[in-house]
């Protein structure tokens, strides 16, 4: 198993206290590893660690691979005048020096990654008039322009319809399948269910593995803290869903 | 009606004017879009008054305006970043402060008894007087401004659609930030050569807030800016000439009512659109 990141009694945040503490974990090539926790828990800090942008205050942590990341499209600027293919174009970028412009090779990349991500026939389209689910897409697109080994997305299906989130699900299952890590901050029990590993994160870490051996009432307690309800004729309990404003 | 348009071509100091209206709005109108995309218009209308005493002392010195302009914004940067970091006060009053005293030393300076006739022009500009040293330089500071935009517009364009995540696609949002101010101060020079320092600041931010209301991508938008601001200057010169009155207010006024009928434009257009859903007769079709 080849490793794309590991993190050893990781600790990070932005002032002088730690927003998150004692994490440890790995994501092996071809992994889908839920994040899960409460919103402030942390899970944007530990993507932007896995990302560069914080630096670890203790313990280790080794990211192999090319790593992108495909943020919560709420929070850029939906009027901004950029096409998709604008967007996706920008994930040539790491790879030029400063000076030179993306050309047309790398126009061509673009133009196969919107594809590969379905969303070709809105190319030309203003970023902001996709729907939720298309700018996840045209994001991942940039992902692959870049490359990207380890895909860190946070929060994806925050506000898309069903449809929109079971497309998006088999397309992060490919990505999946071609050999990338990808880490998913979600709410959704059941998607994290289905992947290969899951992370809680409260703070400090509740707990690192398989879902089946690691998602029990106690873990989901502590990770939520208290914020949980049973699901009636089931055996799976479920988490409130996060306020969003 | 041809005599109408050629008449004032046949002057040399209209063909003059008219180059440093081209110069201006070349630089100022691609410029301009990055000056509302990075939210810095205050910056550009207080590094243009910080550069009066600046052009003021280049004036009475007799020496090319710029060659005064140059130092003065780099002196008025160096303080504001010096009181910015007096503990207690924000970047904003730092600017207030620096940018008040600059100008009123500018305006000290033009005013005294001693002061050659005309130097009260700096506020509202010359556009009618450069001189061949004036031209070149703003030539050549245009120029600088043109081929940074397009060499950094990928960087630019990256930080400016979502400042958090620029980093990790190899976009210094700080980067980004130090070159907009870096051309800015670039630009509000060569404006405020020919429009004043109280009415450069129209030549930068007006004819891309008026293009940005009617175009739907950057590049076309930093051209579409430029082609306003050449036609505002050039309005303004023929303006000026037949009707005797300030060139650089002519300029600036032309520039404010483009934007004005721009925003009249779109939102007559948004009404007839709302007109015609309202009356839409298609079965069926989801609000």
């Amino acid at each position: 198993m080849v490793i794309l990141a590991s993190a050893s009694q990781l600790a990070a945040g932005y002032g002088r206290l730690p927003a998150i503490e004692d994490v440890t974990f790995e994501v092996d090539v071809g992994q889908r590893v839920a994040l899960l926790g409460p919103n402030g828990g942390g899970k944007t800090t530990l993507l932007r660690v896995l990302l560069g942008e914080l630096r670890p205050m203790r313990g280790t942590l080794e990211v192999r691979g090319r790593t992108a990341t495909v943020p919560q499209t709420e929070r850029s600027r939906l009027d901004f005048p950029v096409s998709a293919l604008d967007v996706a174009l920008m994930g040539a970028l790491p790879r030029l020096p400063w000076w030179k412009r993306p050309g047309g090779a790398d126009r061509e990349l673009a133009r196969d990654a919107l594809e590969r991500v379905g969303v070709a026939g809105r190319a030309d389209d203003t970023f902001g008039d996709l729907s939720g689910g298309q700018r996840q897409r045209v994001l991942i697109a940039r992902g692959l322009v870049q490359d990207a080994e380890l895909l860190l997305l946070d929060e994806p299906f925050s506000g898309l319809d069903v449809p929109a989130a079971q497309s998006l699900e088999s397309l992060i299952a490919e990505l999946a399948r071609e050999g990338r890590g990808v880490v998913i901050a979600t709410h959704d029990l059941r998607q994290a269910r289905r992947w290969d590993a899951v992370l809680c994160l409260n703070h400090r870490q509740i707990a690192f593995g398989r879902p089946d051996e690691v998602l029990d009432r106690e873990v989901l307690e502590a990770t939520y803290a208290g914020a949980i309800i049973e699901i009636p004729g089931s055996d799976h309990v479920g988490v409130l869903p996060a306020h969003h404003h | 009606m041809i005599d109408f348009v050629t008449d004032p071509l046949s002057q040399e100091f209209i063909r003059r004017a008219l180059l440093e209206v081209v110069l201006i709005s070349l630089a100022g109108g691609a410029l301009g879009c990055w000056v509302v995309f990075y939210g810095v218009s205050y910056a550009a209308e207080s590094l243009s008054h910080a550069l009066f005493p600046g052009l003021v002392l280049a004036a009475l010195a007799g020496i090319p305006l710029l060659a005064g302009g140059i130092p003065g914004i780099a002196v008025a940067a160096l303080a504001i970043a010096l009181i910015g970091r007096v503990p207690g006060i924000g970047r904003d009053t730092a600017v207030a402060v620096v940018v008040t005293a600059f100008f009123g030393l500018g305006a000290l300076l033009a005013l005294s008894p001693d002061s050659p006739p005309g130097i009260q022009s700096l506020l509202f500009g010359d556009i009618l007087a450069p001189s061949d040293s004036d031209l070149l330089l703003s030539g050549i500071l245009a120029a600088a401004v043109l081929v940074s935009l397009v060499v950094l517009h990928w960087r630019l364009l990256a930080v400016a659609f979502d400042r958090t995540t620029a980093r990790s696609i190899g976009a210094s949002p700080a980067l980004a930030d130090a070159a907009v101010l870096m051309l800015l101060a670039a630009a509000v020079l060569v404006a405020a050569q020919g429009l004043g320092t109280l009415l450069a600041v129209a030549a930068l931010v007006g004819p891309a807030a008026t293009a940005r209301v009617f175009t739907h991508r950057v590049p076309t938008m930093m051209l579409a800016a430029s082609l306003i601001g050449i036609a505002s200057g050039v309005i303004g010169i023929y303006l000026s000439y037949y009707g005797g009155v300030a060139a650089g207010a002519s300029i600036a006024a032309c520039i404010v009512v483009a934007y004005l009928a721009a925003l009249a434009a779109a939102g007559a257009r948004e009404l007839l659109d709302r007109l015609s859903l309202s009356g839409d007769p298609r079965p069926g079709v989801a609000r």
